[in-house]
């Protein structure tokens, strides 16, 4: 079973590999977005200390549900998705292949250029780390729960901005856990543990349930 | 005798009994507000003493509890109907779904302006990012989400049951956003709302809340039930009964 | 009287708070019934076409 698991996940690493272009836009969304907002608001040391947990992780949503519209798209256009629907294999198996490549590509190089981040916002090595830790424990959660909008609006005109409507509203609770641990680590490393280990079990159940009910969202949208 | 409730189940039955329900639901309506709003107004005291002194304004939570709960209990009632939608598949429970939404996100608006109201002399702020207020908010966003969805898609079946589907996954991250809102610092929850058991409430201001709750309840269903109407008849514009129907009240 | 509207000096919000459910509750019910006869009228008027196209 986990030989199909791994036949897609290869499948959908290798076919972005052929077109690089769509990872580098997610990356660079996310680093024009973070770019923007000291240009908004200020350059001041203070402030941008203060805003940049959660910036980071404002961008890290939209950037992560702005690739989340190609989760599908491609696959559902030229038919294999209907081909997945109708192998033997369980669906959301195949489902949780497809999201951990998608997050390979748009959730893993956002949590590699963190650093780079957290300079940008005067961080400290300390919140820098805690801010990788939790881009690596909430951004597959984004992909995961976000998959369940990319099946349901699959092949729907203007896909992506009703997408985020659905979508954005769900990925709060990892909003508010994932800056809250970079703002505490200012006071006390050992303070995150909290907010970690919560990110944590978010990943767990969303790992589980997630790839159920976006199977059953495809279903419904191929029927 | 068993009843077969599935009888009910098809819109050719329920048509004609969702509009025989609607009018004693609005006499309820009509009844209800009228108690609830003179025993408001006119058998409450103008100023509450007191933990938490408050002035004539208090008055809104005989408008803005009821509007909250309906929110909350009306989207409790379009996931269910959408369950049942999904599990039997029967099409009239899509459709009551689908009645109940545009009411309940009616009531979330309603909650979310009169607590502003409230807020106001209240709090000295219009909005606070109070967890309550908040929560609110994101549920106002999770049934215009279930709205813009099942708009968006033009196959009815799948417009119906994607977006029962995406109500469902709503219902099971309700807790969690709520949680997550109330308690930004896992280790302590603060809440500007009292945290107040309907028993302290003074028996007036209670009776009265409660009239104003089971009166917007009754709305809601009145309303459901028209919407109803509306979305069989634009659905069953084909069937014969619908064509039946049309011929009698052409003739008449 | 004016005690009643004035509400101790408060009537702004909280005949605001009323005012703003009465719009909503009301444009809804007017919403709800203008969609019922749309509909209608637009069956009724489809149900005579197809019968006066219909060959005697």
């Amino acid at each position: 079973m986990w030989a199909v698991f791994w036949c897609v996940l290869k499948r959908d690493l290798l076919l972005a590999m052929r077109r690089r272009t769509d990872v580098l836009t997610t990356l660079f969304f996310f680093m024009i977005v973070v770019s923007l907002f000291p240009l908004g608001v200020g350059t001041e040391r203070q402030v941008l200390q203060i805003l940049g947990p959660g910036v980071v992780w404002v961008a890290a949503l939209l950037a992560s549900m702005l690739a989340l519209e190609r989760l599908f798209a491609a696959d559902y256009e030229d038919g294999t998705l209907e081909q997945m629907l109708l192998t033997a294999q369980p669906l959301s198996l195949l489902v949780l292949a497809k999201v951990g490549a998608h997050w390979l590509l748009t959730g893993l190089p956002l949590v590699l250029i963190a650093p780079l981040v957290g300079m940008q916002y005067h961080l400290s090595d300390a919140q820098i780390g805690i801010m990788m830790l939790s881009l690596l424990l909430g951004t597959p959660i984004l992909s995961l729960i976000g998959a369940i909008g990319a099946a349901l609006t699959l092949g729907l005109r203007g896909g992506g901005i009703l997408l985020s409507l659905l979508i954005l509203p769900l990925y709060i609770p990892v909003l508010v856990y994932g800056s809250g641990a970079i703002e505490v680590s200012v006071i006390d490393l050992s303070d995150t543990m909290p907010y970690l280990s919560l990110l944590g079990a978010f990943l767990l159940a969303a790992l589980t349930l997630a790839p159920l009910a976006s199977a059953a969202a495809l279903k419904i949208s191929l029927e | 005798m068993t009843l077969n409730w599935f009888k009910f189940a098809s819109p050719a039955t329920f048509y004609p009994l969702a509009g025989r329900l609607t009018r004693p639901f609005w006499i309820l309506t009509g009844v209800l507000l009228v108690i609830g709003l003179y025993w408001g107004f006119f058998q409450t005291a103008d100023q509450l003493g007191g933990s938490n002194p408050q002035k004539e304004y208090y008055r809104i939570i005989f408008i803005h509890v009821p509007a909250a709960w309906m929110s909350m209990w009306l989207y409790i009632v379009l996931v269910f109907w959408a369950a049942i939608g999904l599990v039997f598949n029967t099409r009239l429970s899509f459709m009551m779904a689908n009645a109940v939404a545009p009411t309940g996100a009616v009531f979330t608006f309603l909650a979310l302006w009169t607590g502003a109201f409230w807020g106001r002399p209240s709090w000295g702020t219009y909005w606070d990012w109070d967890p309550r207020l908040t929560s609110e908010l994101v549920l106002f966003f999770l049934y215009i989400g279930y709205m813009a969805l099942h708009s968006a898609i033009d196959d009815t079946r799948r417009a119906d049951r994607a977006s029962a589907l995406l109500a469902l996954v709503g219902l099971v991250m309700v807790p969690v956003i709520y949680w997550s809102i109330n308690c930004p610092d896992p280790t302590q929850c603060a809440a500007l709302h009292q945290r107040s058991g309907l028993g302290k409430i003074e028996s007036n201001i209670l009776f009265s809340m409660l009239t104003m709750t089971l009166a917007f309840w009754m709305y809601s269903f009145a309303t459901s039930f028209m919407r109803l109407r509306s979305i069989i008849l634009t659905r069953e514009a084909e069937a014969s009964w619908v064509q039946e129907l049309l011929n009698r009240e052409h003739s008449r | 009287m004016s005690d009643f509207f004035s509400q101790g000096g408060y009537a702004f919000f909280v005949w605001g708070a009323y005012g703003m459910v009465v719009l909503v509750l009301v444009a809804e019910v007017l919403q709800l019934r203008l969609q019922h006869r749309t509909i209608l009228a637009r069956l009724g008027r489809l149900a005579r076409l197809s019968q006066s196209s219909r060959p005697e």
